[in-house]
């Protein structure tokens, strides 16, 4: 019987099961699938983490490094090669690995097990299925771990961190980047990205653009771009063709939640994560959640910090800890969604976090948290925020006690 | 005066840099935002990340990085050099794999243990 089983072993899960141990748990086992730890990191071979947790600015394998390190000689278990086909509300893990199929008993479970790529079927890109059609994540993976490259003259629709990564990297590896093409009016990705990555390189950045036909029998040849309206449709006249052999999508991820479907738990339409409580706690009672299966993080560091939290609800959860209740935790339609969705009751933590992401640009603006008789709680301005980066605020307990009823969380523009 | 978005962290700082007044920035929050915005106008620098061929391993290909930023005018040439590097495994996160880069008297080393 082990006390907790985390899935998945990139940061979340490194993370989460350090901090189980730092907190003296005794059985504790991280089950991955791939033969080796730190998840999405071994690929992510650019430096841009660790400035929250390490405070110093590492690439991807060197903050998994740190970790891994961490975990040497201690009692943690990992069990590599071993991919989890099934959890029940039980906490009884179904996995399967060389040796055969096993169940295993925990008296906790923490869901760590990342996102996926949005590919070109979750969107419609019309014209020929030629080769040469990848998502960033994995031509980052045939570069960086397999060591061959994709293509040489590249159009990447999407302009979140991944694609604008893979401009970079591309470039410097003696490819022609010849645009980066967004649907929406503003970037997913960092600002810092858009810098290093496409303007060092003069790589132009199309913005409300979008392709409408890729074409190439047996490899990709022409792309086709088109800039859009208000509704995303294309304007005619405004076409503008590249010739080229490779497409590069970086549209989005999504959380993997094959597992927790399976086992009821809740998820949110919006996050396509579960919906979890301030402790990452999920609507069954002892199955936690963290990272990217959550909600998609850019940092790592944010990552980390909240298998954290996962973690130490588990040791709360082991202890016996018995809430009485909950409140909701709301948005309007500016702010895409909240994470947590609910706070347990009684208030017992010094300050409740709340992560979110905004919808369009905004200037210098405040961001409220109210109550249901629309008392405000807490205020907190903000110069700028941008739907490419995940935005925090933290709430000291002595203020949400003051509150009636369930939070909610809105965002005015000055 | 010069408008530059601060690379120094992920929260992006929009920073103002007055050529005429030595260099000075405004708009940063931070220390590494000053120094940032005037190197970028006398000298830009990047830190490289890519990787270099692996033999003798389960992996064929090794993720390095400067250890320090060099020079942005050198990126190409440094990347140049590095595709014609092989190392032999294993290699320990950390390892110089090159030494002094392109006489900058920077390394290039492992940012992982390959076997
Ligand atoms: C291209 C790219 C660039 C990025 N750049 C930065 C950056 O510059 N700075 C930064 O801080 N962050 C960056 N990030 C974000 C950061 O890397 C991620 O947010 C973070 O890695 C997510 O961690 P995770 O542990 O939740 O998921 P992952 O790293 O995806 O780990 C999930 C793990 O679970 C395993 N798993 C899944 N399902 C199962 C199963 N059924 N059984 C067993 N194992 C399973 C997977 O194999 C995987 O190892 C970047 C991300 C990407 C993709
Ligand atoms: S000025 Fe400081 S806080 Fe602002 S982006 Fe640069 S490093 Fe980050």
């Amino acid at each position: 019987m082990f006390d907790v089983i985390i899935i998945g072993g990139g940061p979340a899960g490194l993370a989460a099961a350090k901090k189980c141990y730092d907190e003296g748990l005794e059985k504790i086992l991280i089950v991955e699938r791939d033969t080796q730890l730190g998840g999405i990191l071994n690929q992510c071979i650019h430096t841009g983490f660790g400035l929250g947790v390490f405070k110093e600015e590492l690439s991807g394998p060197e903050f998994a490094h740190k970790y891994i390190e961490m975990l040497r000689d201690t009692r943690v278990e990992v069990m590599l090669d071993t991919m989890v086909l099934e959890i029940n509300r039980d906490k009884e893990v179904t996995v399967i690995n060389g040796n055969g199929y096993q169940k295993l008993q925990a008296k906790a479970i923490i869901l760590a097990m990342g996102c996926r790529e949005r590919s070109r079927g979750a969107i419609a890109t019309p014209g020929s299925r030629g080769a040469g059609v990848y998502t960033a994540g994995a031509a980052q993976r045939y570069i960086n771990i397999d060591g061959y490259m994709v293509g040489k003259r590249v159009v990447i629709l999407g302009s979140g961190d991944i694609g604008l990564i893979m401009a970079r990297r591309m470039t410097l590896e003696g490819a022609e980047v010849l645009a980066c093409v967004e649907i929406n009016p503003y970037s997913g990705g960092l600002p810092r990205n858009i810098v290093q990555c496409l303007n060092d390189f003069n790589i132009p950045l199309y913005l409300s653009h979008t392709i409408t036909k890729i074409e190439g029998e047996n490899r990709v040849e022409r792309v086709t771009i088109a800039k859009v309206d208000e509704h995303f449709q294309p304007i005619e006249g405004t076409e503008i063709v590249f010739d080229c052999d490779t497409v590069l999508l970086s549209i989005g991820l999504i959380p993997e939640n094959e597992l927790s479907k399976v086992a009821g738990i809740e998820l949110d339409k919006r996050t396509k994560g579960p919906i979890v409580y301030e402790n990452m706690e999920t609507s069954v009672e002892g199955i936690f959640a963290c990272g990217n299966v959550v909600h998609v993080h850019d940092l790592a560091d944010n990552v980390a910090m909240e298998a954290e939290k996962a973690a130490v609800g588990v040791c709360e959860y082991l202890k016996g800890r018995k809430s009485e209740g909950s409140v909701d935790v709301t948005t309007y339609e500016m702010i895409g969604y909240t994470v947590p969705q609910h706070i347990h009751l009684p208030l017992d933590k010094n300050k409740y976090d709340f992560f979110f992401r905004v919808r369009k640009i905004f200037g210098p603006s405040v961001i409220y948290v109210i109550d249901s008789e629309e008392n405000v709680l807490a205020r907190f301005n903000r110069q700028y925020i941008i739907p490419g980066t995940m935005e925090k605020i933290t709430v000291p307990k002595v203020l949400l006690e003051k509150g009636k009823g369930n939070l909610k969380v809105l965002i005015e523009e000055k | 005066m010069t408008e530059l978005i601060c690379i120094g962290c992920p929260r992006g700082c929009h920073l103002h840099v007055d050529e005429e007044n030595d260099y000075k920035v405004t708009g940063n929050s931070c220390n590494i935002g000053a120094e940032y915005g005037r190197n970028e106008l006398i000298n830009p620098t990047r830190t490289l990340t890519t990787t270099i061929r692996l033999s003798g391993g389960n992996h064929h290909s090794l993720p390095v990085r400067s250890a320090h930023p060099i020079p942005k005018k050198l990126l190409f040439e440094a990347m140049e050099v590095l595709n014609h590097r092989e190392v032999k495994a294993p290699v320990k996160c950390g390892d110089v794999v090159y030494a002094d880069i392109l006489n900058t008297g920077i390394d290039i080393v492992a940012t992982r243990d390959l076997d």
